[in-house]
């Protein structure tokens, strides 16, 4: 009997120990989040997969508006591509000046920025976070992955068009990563992830990279204006080759002029028109401005919420005496302002002449004397959440507005820009129409217009400045005109001076984050950082 | 041939049994030397055989003894052991005296217990006599101040707020540095649940019974996995046999807010604001003069009732308690009430052979939380305005207003104080039950085997609701629906549930080996934890309940699993030697298959010298004893679940995207790490342990070495090399030492008075050795601490070379009266220009000392005591001071007027760009010494006709505190002090009953 019992005990501890050494008790699945198998069994998961590599442009993360970030290190309301972006190009420039105290954002004015800058950090982490979806999905993509999965058919050949428009946005950011940081390092969808350390490509490297990759995806890209909104088409690819040869002199050393007149002129000829009222582009419903429009990013007040993009860029100008609820939101941030050396590029800033002068100025110093004063320097009202209509938008906080990667404005200026550095395949006459067309817009009549003999190089940088302020640009055309770090132009507060001064050259580009160098041995930073 | 006849054989074969011949029968009686009361179930054995038995209820024995046995040991556990000469003898009745010597008393450690004389390892005890006294209503805080190299802060004055608990400075940097917590024998889940942010408030203080405090690998390596930061083990209180005993007490408290954040009063307001406002400003100034800190904090009387009853009904004994428990917080709306049910049966059947524990808890709690965002706001608001306002809107309550904007109120300002606490509604309901049951099997033919199965279940739910009346500023016309009509308020639900399961199993063999007068003791098992929460997830609604937002899913169910071998081994020789080894081999659900399991190995030893001949006659040594030890322990919690492997998650209906006319849900593949594996913690420890003059001073002087490596640290990932550019990876390493000195003594006794004090000092080093894959001297280090103040500041990071939570600041320049110099800052790498490359690591948040001390005196009746603590060497940022006492915040950019700190007037700073918020100015000496606990008891004796006992009570809590910082509280866990839920004076009057 004792020994029954002390067989029954041992028994039972045993068999606990038999059933344990089961080694499946520790294999536990999340409940809600699903594997890359899953997601990509159809063609609904690869459209929403897609989504997100779209999406990574538009938000900050998984919740709208916060709270399950893509990007870390940084505060997530201001960890979108548009609303860091924007900053980098704009904050360093005689466009925009803001009153806070961020960590890092004052350096843009001061000039001062170092590898650990958080705001340049989050950029660079941003763009390399599109790619890396970009390459994932890419990989999901292939056509071996779509065959193993039994897609096919049209499901197969828009996912193949999808695979395009990835390669289209990731060539997108390597742009953007060459003309902020100069030699970047490089991964593509043939590198695993996890397996190996990127090797830095030059800035000559990035631009045959981006110009071969971009004419690689042209024939699998939808035709120009054929897509659905908010997607890449032929139209982008081709305006994106137009940009980055304008730029080629600062990238490789060799100017592609004519290669920026070509591409310019195919996408003015893809049957694009301005939309008839300037102060209409950036409104709630621009989403309608499609005649001009080539690529948006797209926000929704409920659908597609965050705290940077055009969220930012409506709420942050707002101070002073400004009315909100003129602006369709709840409240201003009392931030962003902009320089006198701006203000002058107009000679009538009411905007009863040139409408695009939308400034405000009731209760605003033109001149700063304290950058952190929001009544120093001139508000832009460019941004407005309020439909063509006037009709408000879908909510107070988050706006509408979409951002115009590209508009057909862009293009008429890097066409006249192009001929008047040299470049063949157009002229000067066809150059001074595109400019007139948006002069006439501008000016609602011909008053505005300007001769041949007015159509100058350095005209054409005062005239995108007018066009496409405040929409992430200056720095990239200062740099070209060699205006940005030098001496011979200067701005308020340029250099972290009031009345400007010229900094070292080195920082023409900015550094690699410090966060990266620390974390990838093959990278060597920019020189001067 | 079968696995049960293998092990007999094989058990047989190792200890080999002997059997005596019985030829004569001694009976008896153990009684208690001091009362003459029986002692139940008192061991009484033959000396030098296994043969014995136990006491009955009665005291009384029977034995039948071999006919060459010669002497009886008869023993109690915390009595003196006897040994009888039989001689003739047929009858033994023999007294047992109460052991005052603590050295025999016994000490819970992992999977068993021991006498504290043959410890090997660092284990600390508090039993409930130490506790501290007062109105403590969470477990931990009955220990605070009392062990050396622990560390127990209260995470702010609020009712029921959980602690943070540090055993020698915890052990890593994003992982978690919470010790494991272990409730009679059940490791339990140091998260809390919705509703309850405290895991241990729900255990009622009255219940415990001890705290055993395993600090070194070598008492703690048992627990292998889950060790790293030291172990914590707290047994509750069990029955007694005998005659029912009653416990009750009661005890009112009334608590004050003892110092408010110091900000600047209406009129110095009304001067700054017509020194340097504009007129607009100016004309928004008011004529009221509100302490809005006097509005929002109230007096807070709680109270506390507990009875519990213990004894035996015929062989089974239990105890039953309740506890009652009302308490009020300091900020207004602000309360806890917890009923607590705690039953335990301890029988033990099978003629002694098995002892059975069960355990019952079950504590249900209504909390109704207040907004503690009014405190920030109060610091904040204008105290030029009036509470109210005239008008019915906004509840009544004064806010600014903007005629323009689309809900009357101007965006961006703080809200009415007193409105955020009073317009908002959280209350929840938290329902937890542990049940776990222990049998221990005496092996009937094998009686120096013991079979142990512990296993236990903790259930626990929390739910609540939050509401926002739509009326109140803080959410009103939050949302506008698709008609273009606006809703306000809140309405909203939370719900959390947690079932986590426990099974332990394990032998236990103790031997007598006569030949080598040694004794030794061998423990195998298997261990199995399973820890599941169920979050169910609501939709955002406003106070009309129109839908603002709904969640993709139900609910979600993130749950870890852990599987245990463990064994140990302790071998007492001559009773002067203890070797103790163990090993443990750990599997967590959160690393994948190939780093699953690791095995955490630990070897100790303890020399007592004064067993040896040189010390055994001296007299003024009354006890000595050196113990070393070393050991590896793991650490895997505060990590993702499921990390090794990339999972897509669905974004919210929030965060989808437009192509075309279609809004689409987004799949985002997640971060992953798939090599992550466990860190690993070795230490080092060194100790002795001393007794002077009949142990009437007793103490311990103890070092310890401990290196983290493969540190669970959140590293930056190469661009373009995974879904996150943060993960935590196994990188890096980090060092603790330090040294721990505890000293107790009785410096009187005699007939009427007795005086004890204990003191203890614990000093303690951190530094980080290593934190990334390639060492790069421009990285300066991992930036954490988000501050009030800018949109991500940071404050704090974590380099090498330095402490864990160094400050990163720039260095203030001062003028020759020393006064702050606004805005300029050292160019510390002398490049001409001030960015991040001129900030500098400064002190840090932890003590490098702190102390403890408890004194006690007993005259006649009457007792006192108190509990001092004292940290020095920690610093602290004033985020109240840099975040407010600038001109900016006074006259604020966006057209309205706030209050903030006092420190303006000192710095006159005026907040101007952002480097400011940086400084080191506001990095702060926060070294303090504090008076936690004064008391006086008197203890009245018989009442009721004798048939009562009754003491009473009278604590003054956190009398005062003596420090140079400049802010509210020198003690805020993490560093950052921004408007912190200030810690409440508590005032106690309180009464014992027993019968």
């Amino acid at each position: 009997m004792k020994n029954n019992k002390f067989k029954i005990v041992i028994a039972t501890v045993f068999s606990v120990f038999i059933l344990a050494s089961c080694s499946k008790q520790l294999d536990l699945l999340p409940t809600n989040d699903v594997t890359s198998t899953m997601v990509y069994k159809d063609a609904t998961g690869y459209k929403q997969a897609f989504a997100k590599v779209y999406a990574s442009f538009a938000l900050t993360g998984n919740n709208g508006p916060a709270g399950n970030g893509d990007i870390q290190g940084i505060d997530e309301g201001t960890s979108d591509f548009l609303r860091l972006y924007w900053k980098a190009q704009e904050l360093s420039t005689d466009e925009a000046v803001v009153s806070w105290g961020d960590p890092g954002i004052q350096d843009f004015h001061n000039m001062n920025w170092s590898a650990s800058n958080p705001m340049l950090t989050g950029l660079y982490y941003r763009s390399y976070y599109q790619i890396t979806l970009a390459n994932d999905f890419i990989r999901q993509a292939s056509d071996a992955n779509l065959a193993a999965r039994g897609i096919t058919g049209a499901d197969a050949d828009n996912i193949k068009k999808f695979r395009a428009e990835a390669r289209f946005l990731r060539a997108y950011q390597y742009s953007v990563l060459m003309d902020l940081f100069g030699s970047v390092p490089f991964v593509s969808e043939t590198d695993l992830l996890g397996t190996v350390l990127p090797k830095q490509k030059t800035r000559a490297e990035l631009f045959a990279y981006v110009e071969s990759e971009l004419k690689a995806i042209e024939a699998d890209l939808t035709d120009a204006r054929k897509n659905e909104y908010g997607r890449a088409d032929k139209a982008a690819a081709w305006a994106l080759l137009a940009r980055i040869y304008l730029n080629a002199n600062v990238y490789t050393g060799t100017a592609k002029n004519t290669e920026a007149v070509t591409y310019a002129k195919k996408v003015i000829d893809a049957g694009y028109s301005l939309i008839p009222d300037y102060t209409k582009l950036m409104r709630a419903d621009n989403n309608l401005n499609t005649s001009e429009f080539i690529l948006t990013i797209n926000y929704d007040g409920v659908k597609t919420q965050n705290w940077g993009g055009t969220t930012f860029l409506t709420h942050a100008p707002i101070g002073g005496s400004m009315t909100a609820s003129q602006f369709g939101v709840d409240g201003g941030w009392g931030g962003l302002r902009t320089t006198k050396a701006f203000a002058d590029k107009f000679t009538d800033i009411t905007g009863a002449t040139d409408k695009r002068a939308q400034f405000y100025t009731a209760g605003q110093n033109a001149d700063i004397s304290d950058l952190s004063a929001f009544k120093d320097g001139y508000a832009i009202t460019k941004y407005k959440n309020i439909k063509a209509d006037g009709s408000a938008g879908t909510s107070l906080t988050w706006v509408d507005i979409d951002f115009p990667i590209f508009r057909l404005s862009e293009m008429y200026l890097i066409y006249a820009e192009a001929v008047s550095r040299g470049g063949t395949g157009g002229d000067a006459t066809t150059a001074l129409g595109y400019i007139n067309n948006m002069r006439q817009r501008a000016y609602g009549n011909t008053t505005g217009n300007i001769t041949a003999a007015q159509l100058t190089t350095d005209f054409i940088l005062d005239e995108r400045s007018r066009e496409l302020y405040w929409e992430g640009f200056r720095r990239t055309d200062l740099i070209r005109y060699g205006k940005f770090v030098e001496s011979t132009y200067v701005w308020p507060w340029k250099g972290g001076v009031k009345s400007g001064t010229g900094v070292d050259a080195f920082r023409k580009v900015y550094p690699i984050p410090s966060a990266d160098i620390s974390s990838n041995p093959n990278l060597k930073q920019n020189a001067g950082y | 041939m079968n696995i049960k006849k293998t092990l007999v054989v094989l058990l047989f074969a190792i200890i080999g049994i002997s059997v005596s011949a019985q030829d004569r029968t001694v009976t008896g009686k153990v009684t208690d030397a001091k009362d003459g009361a029986p002692l139940v179930a008192a061991s009484v054995t033959v000396k030098g055989t296994n043969k014995g038995t136990a006491t009955a209820k009665d005291g009384t024995f029977t034995l039948k003894v071999a006919s060459n046995a010669t002497t009886l040991v008869i023993s109690y556990l915390n009595y003196a052991t006897k040994e009888v000469v039989l001689d003739s003898k047929n009858t033994v009745n023999v007294a047992l005296s109460q052991t005052a010597d603590q050295l025999n008393e016994v000490v819970v450690i992992g999977y068993g217990s021991v006498r504290k004389k043959d410890l090997s390892g660092s284990v600390a005890t508090v039993s409930a006599k130490d506790f501290n006294t007062g109105a403590i209503s969470t477990p931990e805080q009955l220990i605070a101040g009392k062990v050396a190299g622990v560390s127990i802060i209260s995470n702010s004055g609020a009712p029921g707020s959980g602690s943070t608990i540090r055993i020698r400075g915890g052990a890593s940097l994003n992982a978690s540095n919470d010790p494991l917590i272990v409730i009679d024998g059940m490791p339990i889940d140091g998260g809390g649940i919705s509703g309850q942010a405290n895991a241990l408030a729900l255990i009622n203080p009255n219940d415990i019974e001890s705290f055993s405090v395993l600090k070194d690998a070598s008492a703690a390596a048992i627990y292998g996995a889950r060790a790293s930061n030291g172990v914590i083990l707290i047994t509750t209180k069990k029955g007694k046999k005998g005659a029912m005993k009653v416990d009750f007490s009661s005890q009112l408290s009334i608590g004050n807010v003892s110092k408010k954040a110091d900000v600047l009063n209406a009129n110095e307001i009304r001067t700054i604001v017509n020194a340097n406002g504009n007129a607009s400003l100016k004309a928004l100034l008011g004529s009221a003069n509100t302490d809005w800190q006097e509005q929002i904090y109230q007096t807070a009387i709680s109270n506390d009732n507990n009875i519990s009853m213990s004894g035996a009904i015929k062989n089974m004994p239990y105890r039953l308690s309740l506890g009652n428990l009302d308490q009020k917080g300091v900020l207004k709306t602000d309360e806890l009430k917890r009923t607590t049910v705690g039953f335990n049966l301890n029988p033990t059947l099978l003629n002694n052979h098995l002892t059975i524990n069960l355990n019952y808890k079950l504590s249900s709690s209504q909390s109704n939380f207040a907004n503690q965002g009014a405190i920030g706001a109060a610091t904040f608001f204008d105290p030029t305005q009036a509470v109210r306002s005239n008008s019915a809107r906004f509840g009544g309550y004064w806010e600014w207003l903007d005629p323009n904007s689309s809900t009357g109120l101007k965006s961006l300002t703080p809200k009415n104080p007193l409105g955020l606490l009073m317009q908002n509604d959280n209350t929840s309901n938290v329902n937890r039950q542990i049940a776990s049951a222990l049998f221990d099997y005496k092996v009937h033919f094998l009686p120096d085997l013991h079979v142990i199965v512990n296993t236990g279940m903790d259930i626990a739910e929390g739910k609540g609701t939050t509401i926002i009346n739509d009326s109140a500023a803080s959410s009103y016309n939050r949302y506008k629906d698709a008609a273009n009509k606006f809703h306000g308020g809140v309405n909203n639900q939370y719900r959390q549930t947690r079932s986590n399961s426990y099974l332990n199993a394990y032998l236990n063999y103790a031997k007598d080996i006569k030949a080598i007068d040694s004794r030794l003791e061998l423990v195998a098992g298997y261990e199995y934890q399973d820890y599941k929460t169920t979050n169910y997830n609501f939709s955002d609604l406003t106070y009309d309940k129109t839908v603002v937002s709904s969640p993709n899913y139900a609910s979600n169910v993130p749950e870890y699993r852990l599987v245990s071998y463990l064994g140990r081994a302790n071998l007492n020789i001559l009773n002067k030697y203890v070797l103790t080894a163990s090993v443990r081999q750990d599997g967590s659900s959160k690393f994948n298959p190939d780093n699953r399991y690791a095995l955490f190995p630990s070897a100790a030893i303890a020399w007592k010298l004064k067993e040896e001949d040189f010390l055994k006659t001296s007299t003024t040594i009354s006890d000595l004893k050196l113990r070393a030890s070393y050991g590896v322990t793991g650490q895997q919690d505060g990590i993702g679940y499921y990390d090794y492997i990339s999972y897509y998650n669905l974004g919210s209906n929030s965060a989808q995207y437009q192509f075309g006319n279609s809004f689409y849900s987004i799949y985002r593949p997640g971060g992953y790490y798939f090599n992550r594996k466990w860190e690993q913690t070795a230490t080092a420890n060194v100790a002795l342990d001393f007794g002077l003059f009949d142990n009437k001073v007793t103490g311990t002087i103890e070092a310890y070495n401990r290196t983290t490596t493969d540190l669970l640290n959140e590293i930056n990932q190469p661009a373009g090399t995974n879904f996150s550019n943060k993960i935590v990876a196994n990188v890096g390493s980090m060092e603790n030492k330090g040294v721990e000195v505890t000293l107790n003594f009785q410096p009187v006794k005699n007939k009427t008075t007795t005086w004890d004090v204990s003191l203890n000092a614990t000093y303690n080093k951190n530094q980080i050795t290593k934190l990334t894959i390639s060492d790069d001297p421009t990285y300066a280090g991992a930036r954490y601490g988000g501050i009030s103040g800018g949109t991500g500041n940071t404050i704090l990071i974590q380099s090498v070379g330095y402490q864990r939570g160094s400050y990163f600041v720039y260095k203030q320049v001062y003028n020759a009266a020393g006064k702050p110099i606004d805005g300029l800052f050292s160019d510390l790498n002398r490049d001409g220009i001030i960015n991040e490359k001129d900030l500098y690591q400064y002190k840090g948040n932890d003590p490098q000392f702190f102390f403890g001390a408890s004194s006690n005196v007993t005259y006649k009746k009457w007792n006192a005591g108190f509990v001092l603590r004292a940290n020095v060497g920690n610093y602290m940022y004033n985020n109240v001071a840099s975040s407010s006492g600038t001109l900016r915040n006074f006259l604020n950019p966006l057209g309205y007027i706030n209050n903030g700190s006092r420190d303006y007037l000192t710095s006159g700073f005026s907040g101007n760009g952002s480097n400011y918020y940086l400084s080191d100015y506001y990095v702060q000496n926060a070294s303090f010494l504090r008076m936690d606990n004064i008391n006086v008891g008197y203890n009245v004796g018989k009442v009721f006709h004798n048939k009562a006992n009754l003491k009473l009570n009278a604590n003054i809590q956190n009398a005062f505190i003596i420090t140079k910082y400049k802010g509210l509280d020198p003690e805020v866990n993490g560093g950052i002090d921004n408007n912190f839920y200030p810690r409440p004076r508590t005032f106690v009057l309180g009464l014992n009953l027993n019968f």
